[in-house]
């Protein structure tokens, strides 16, 4: 369990948005859903690059701000017919706070 | 696999039409029915369209499949190939197909297609006589060619030419036998089909015009050997000519295959009979394709097939909510290096116009019938690059008054930046970039359509990118489309946009609804139109967001998680993922002060580029996100809305105060009018000018409002643009003061904010609107015109410069990352 490491209070991510979350390993960005679910990408799209974490939510998708690649939330997976995969990390709610985990 | 508790849907054709249906259904509803298809052919659904260029060597079987095998299995679809439904039994409601095979159903769907119309002349039956309609059709032509010489087509029509075409190609002597005086009578002038005809000859095609057919000769081998011609009608030459064919290709026609709907007892009239929802006379059986007969009229190209697909998969999925009206068609000739378009009714008559540009000497041919204010038909040769335009001025009824005088010099000629001129892609090499943004070439974008079975714009945008961000090539996009798959490219019918793949309702009835129904928030908003996906997407939740801001200036709660992330930080994302900040200088007004503080916060954050914008301001570019909230404070200017949906500048010349031309003055004019509009959200960016005489340094022209000093007062101007696509503005008015420049500026302002769809630019909704209708609301009713305005003040009257907001604190997290440090294991900022 001690990969498992306290992020914020679930209320400081804004529903249907993100925080950025800067590690050693770069960027993340950690997403809640309308459902206030948590889920964590690598905060770089991939298409080229563009910050996921700029994006617009919805459902478990997000909508990459620089030319509209959507990616799954879940998986990282882009949404067919787009191509691509980003960097999924675990994160998950306990008490009202959110873990993430790197490894 | 037959899971009791679902209804059965059982479709009978496993063409195009009938697997269109079943692929918008499984959109809608995916989980709704139990599924079994049956197909006389051996063959998944394939794109029938492009046989013609399997037949001409272009393109594979395996490169024309649309839904193979595979696609049925995965999604739990029953598949009966190579089995012909012989009978309905209506009564104990199921299928009989001819091997015994039975099949029981709650919902039925025919989509059977049509059957090649055969001429009934002695010899019809024998070998090497067939038609042009499946795949076993085009292998028997291409076996033919291999080892016979001599082809004979006959029909001159769009098939009957693309046979011809294909079988020249793999190197027959080919000639086209054709009733009628020229070519493709129901979609061509004689002058066209003329220059069509010379085009064809060139490459090898021999034509008998008004001629029939007697009879088919049998030769030595069984096999037909010649066609034997009547004599022409004169009477004179005794016998007929007789020319020699080892194949025959009859293409005459279609007729609806309705033989099973008869005898299942549904009303037939040519075709299978369907109202407005695709539903037969027997309420659980619906018809799609070739097979219907709607409103008297039966289709033979798959444009409207597509629409009746949707439209019936929206009622088999039991949301009810669309209806078929008919569709108007255009056709192509997928010849390749042959350009030809049509559309619509071109052979005048009472009440029409024609404008005809003709020029044989290159090749081109083009003409125009018009009807009062409208384009009612069209006939391009040689230069089908605008086919696309007319063909949507046409569909739409648009009024084309203001157009007129520039119509024959087409769309493409009016001042398209982006992609190096060019206007006609049939002339583009395959490795010529056509989009620019998304540097997508000629060659990718036609493979796509070829490979994916792509039939619409936002399908090509989908995959492949071209045309998804700025849009200046969608018009060359749209001549690839329909250049590739012929007459089943269908421009998007403007009038009944849906909103977005979230909803079939259009901008226009979501909102009506808003303001009727009094729906005040997003979630309110897709529950009351049953939107389908949760949260719906990023195109639909921005634009609501606008509508219900618009509709409810004070009560609407601003949702930012629906805003565009520059709409959300308050400036601009750049492509490394830093922004820019460019404050607002009222009229391009600035002081030394100001400018000492630009300076300072420039050195102060290192900003890496100051520069000046197009719109007279200071632009700060490589802020991260982190430091807005702080050069916002130390800048202390109010926020430019340089990166909104909004009000952007006001643009002025110096004007009278200075300018020894100047007969206004536009500085003060233009200053006023950017106070009053400060902070106002729009459905897209607005940009104004104002110069203080009609030398314009100012570029009035191109605004969305523009306002140009004359010695008696001003000439206000609107809708016009000077992005991707320049567009000069339309007169509106002349004032005389300035109360009145800021009175019918904000009116016309305010009715756009109101009427426009989200994304549209002035120009956009003007041109689709109409200058009339926007004169009679601004310019001939004075007492609208104040009320408008007055909305417009009443809006803006408590919206906040953001930026200062967020300087006390507002949406502090949005600009504030976590710093997180592994080895510790818990936040530390
Ligand atoms: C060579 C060629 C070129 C064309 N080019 C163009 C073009 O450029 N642009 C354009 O818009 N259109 C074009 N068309 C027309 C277009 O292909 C048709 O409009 C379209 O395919 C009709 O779709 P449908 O589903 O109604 O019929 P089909 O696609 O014909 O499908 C009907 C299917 O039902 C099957 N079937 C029939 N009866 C039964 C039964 N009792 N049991 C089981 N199965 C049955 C048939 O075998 C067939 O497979 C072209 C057609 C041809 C042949
Ligand atoms: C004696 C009179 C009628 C009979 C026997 C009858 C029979 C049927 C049947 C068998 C169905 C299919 C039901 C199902 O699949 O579950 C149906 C559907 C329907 N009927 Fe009738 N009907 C009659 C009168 C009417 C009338 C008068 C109307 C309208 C004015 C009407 C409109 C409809 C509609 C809209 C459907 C829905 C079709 C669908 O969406 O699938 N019917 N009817
Ligand atoms: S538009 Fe007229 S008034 Fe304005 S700067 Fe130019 S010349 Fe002077
Ligand atoms: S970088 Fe995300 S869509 Fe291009």
């Amino acid at each position: 369990m001690s990969e498992w490491m306290r992020i914020c209070p679930l209320e400081e991510i804004p529903r249907l948005g993100s925080r950025v979350v800067q590690t050693g390993k770069g960027d993340i960005a950690v997403f809640r859903s309308g459902t206030d679910e948590v889920f964590a990408l690598r905060d770089q799209c991939p298409h080229k690059g563009g910050p996921l974490s700029q994006g617009i939510v919805s459902d478990r998708k997000v909508t990459c701000p620089l030319h509209g690649l959507t990616v799954q939330l879940d998986s990282g997976e882009a949404v067919a017919p787009d191509k691509g995969c980003t960097h999924r990390y675990r994160a998950r709610v306990d008490k009202g706070e959110v873990y993430l985990n790197l490894s | 696999m037959t899971d009791t508790k679902k209804t059965r849907l059982v479709v009978i054709g496993n063409g195009m039409a009938g697997m269109r249906t079943l692929e918008e259904l499984l959109k809608l509803a995916p989980d709704m029915y139990d599924i079994t298809v049956f197909g006389a052919e051996p063959h998944g659904n394939y794109n029938r369209i492009l046989l013609s260029p399997v037949l001409a060597g272009e393109m594979t079987i395996k490169d024309i499949m649309l839904n193979d095998v595979d696609w049925y299995a995965q999604n739990g679809i029953t598949l009966h190939l190579n089995k012909t439904v012989t009978q309905i039994d209506r009564v104990r409601r199921k299928v009989i197909a001819d091997d015994g095979t039975e099949a029981g159903y709650d919902r039925l769907l025919l989509a059977t297609g049509s059957n090649p119309f055969m001429l009934p002349v002695p010899g019809k039956d024998l070998p090497g006589v067939i038609s042009y309609r499946d795949i076993r059709d085009t292998d028997e032509m291409i076996e033919a060619a291999s080892r016979y010489h001599h082809a004979v087509v006959i029909g001159g029509g769009l098939l009957g030419l693309e046979a011809a075409n294909g079988l020249r190609l793999r190197g027959m002597d080919v000639t086209v036998v054709h009733l009628m005086p020229w070519l493709m009578e129901r979609q061509l002038d004689r002058t066209a089909a003329g220059l069509l005809q010379q085009s064809l000859e060139a490459k090898g095609l021999r034509f008998k015009l008004e001629k029939q057919t007697a009879e088919l000769v049998a030769g030595e081998s069984g096999r037909v050997c010649a066609i034997r011609l009547k004599p022409a009608l004169s009477g004179v030459e005794g016998d007929g000519e007789t020319l020699p064919a080892d194949l025959v290709v009859m293409a005459v026609g279609i007729h609806p295959n309705t033989g099973l709907a008869e005898a299942a007892g549904l009303h037939c009239d040519r075709g299978v009979a369907v109202n407005d929802t695709m539903q037969t006379y027997d309420p659980r059986i619906y018809a799609v394709g070739e097979c219907v007969s709607h409103r008297g009229t039966s289709y033979g190209l798959v444009a409207p097939l597509f629409e009746q697909a949707r439209v019936c998969a929206n009622h088999l999925a039991q949301l009810g909510i669309s209806r078929y009206t008919g569709s108007v068609t255009s056709t192509k000739l997928k010849v390749t290096g042959i350009d030809l378009f049509s559309a619509g009714d071109f052979t005048g008559g009472a009440g029409t116009e024609e404008i005809v540009l003709s020029d044989p000497s290159v090749g081109v041919y083009k003409k125009l019938v018009v009807k009062g204010d409208k384009i009612v038909g069209s006939v391009l040769y040689g230069d089908t690059a605008d086919g696309s335009w007319y063909f949507q001025l046409l569909r739409d009824g648009q009024n084309i008054h203001e157009l007129r005088d520039r119509l024959m010099s087409g769309q493409s000629h009016l001042g398209n930046s982006g992609h190096h001129g060019q206007n006609n892609a049939a002339s583009m090499p395959d490795d010529m970039e056509v989009c620019g943004c998304n540097g997508v070439c000629k060659g990718t974008i036609v493979k796509a359509i070829k490979e994916k079975g792509l039939f619409t714009l936002n399908d090509v945008r989908k995959h492949t990118k071209a045309s998804a961000s700025c849009g200046s090539c969608t018009g060359l996009v749209e001549q690839i489309l329909a250049s590739t798959i012929g007459g089943a490219y269908q421009p998007v019918d403007v009038s009944r946009k849906p909103l977005c793949g979230c909803t079939d309702y259009t901008h226009e009835e979501v909102r009506k609804a808003i303001v009727e129904r009094r729906l005040k928030s997003i979630p309110e908003a897709m529950g009351f139109f049953e939107w389908r996906n949760v949260n719906g997407c990023a195109s639909c939740r921005p634009a609501l967001n606008y509508y219900l801001l618009c509709a409810w200036p004070h009560d609407y709660r601003d949702d930012p998680q629906s805003r565009f992330i520059n709409e959300r930080a308050h400036a601009n994302i750049q492509k490394d993922g830093t922004y820019s900040v460019i404050p607002r200088i009222y009229g391009g007004v600035t002081t030394p002060a100001q400018l000492r503080r630009i300076a300072d916060v420039a050195e102060k954050y290192d900003i890496r580029e100051v520069r000046c914008t197009g719109g007279q301001r200071i632009n700060m570019l490589g802020v991260k996100k982190e430091d807005l909230p702080k050069v916002w404070a130390d800048l202390d200017m109010p926020s430019g809305f340089a990166y909104g949906k909004s009000i952007r500048t006001v643009k002025t010349c110096v004007g009278s105060e200075w300018c020894r031309f100047g007969v206004q003055d536009s500085t003060s004019m233009g200053i006023a009018l950017e106070k009053e509009l400060d902070r106002m959200w729009a459905p897209h960016k607005v940009k104004l000018a104002v110069s203080g005489c009609p030398r314009n340094c100012a570029e009035a022209t191109i605004k969305d409002v523009g306002i140009v000093g004359v010695d008696s007062g001003w000439e206000i101007y609107v809708a016009g643009n000077g992005g991707i696509k320049a567009e000069v503005s339309l007169f509106l008015v002349k004032v005389k003061s300035a109360e009145e420049v800021m009175e019918y500026a904000s009116a016309f302002i305010q009715l756009y904010r109101e009427e426009a769809r989200y994304l549209d630019r002035t120009v956009h909704w003007v041109q689709r609107v109409g200058m009339d209708y926007v004169k009679a609301r601004i310019v001939e009713d004075a007492a609208g015109r104040r009320v408008l305005y007055e909305r417009l003040k009443d809006a803006l009257r408590d919206e906040k410069d953001p930026w200062q907001e967020r300087v006390r604190g507002v949406a502090a997290r949005e600009f504030e990352p976590i710093r997180f440090q592994p080895e510790i294991g818990s936040e530390i900022s």
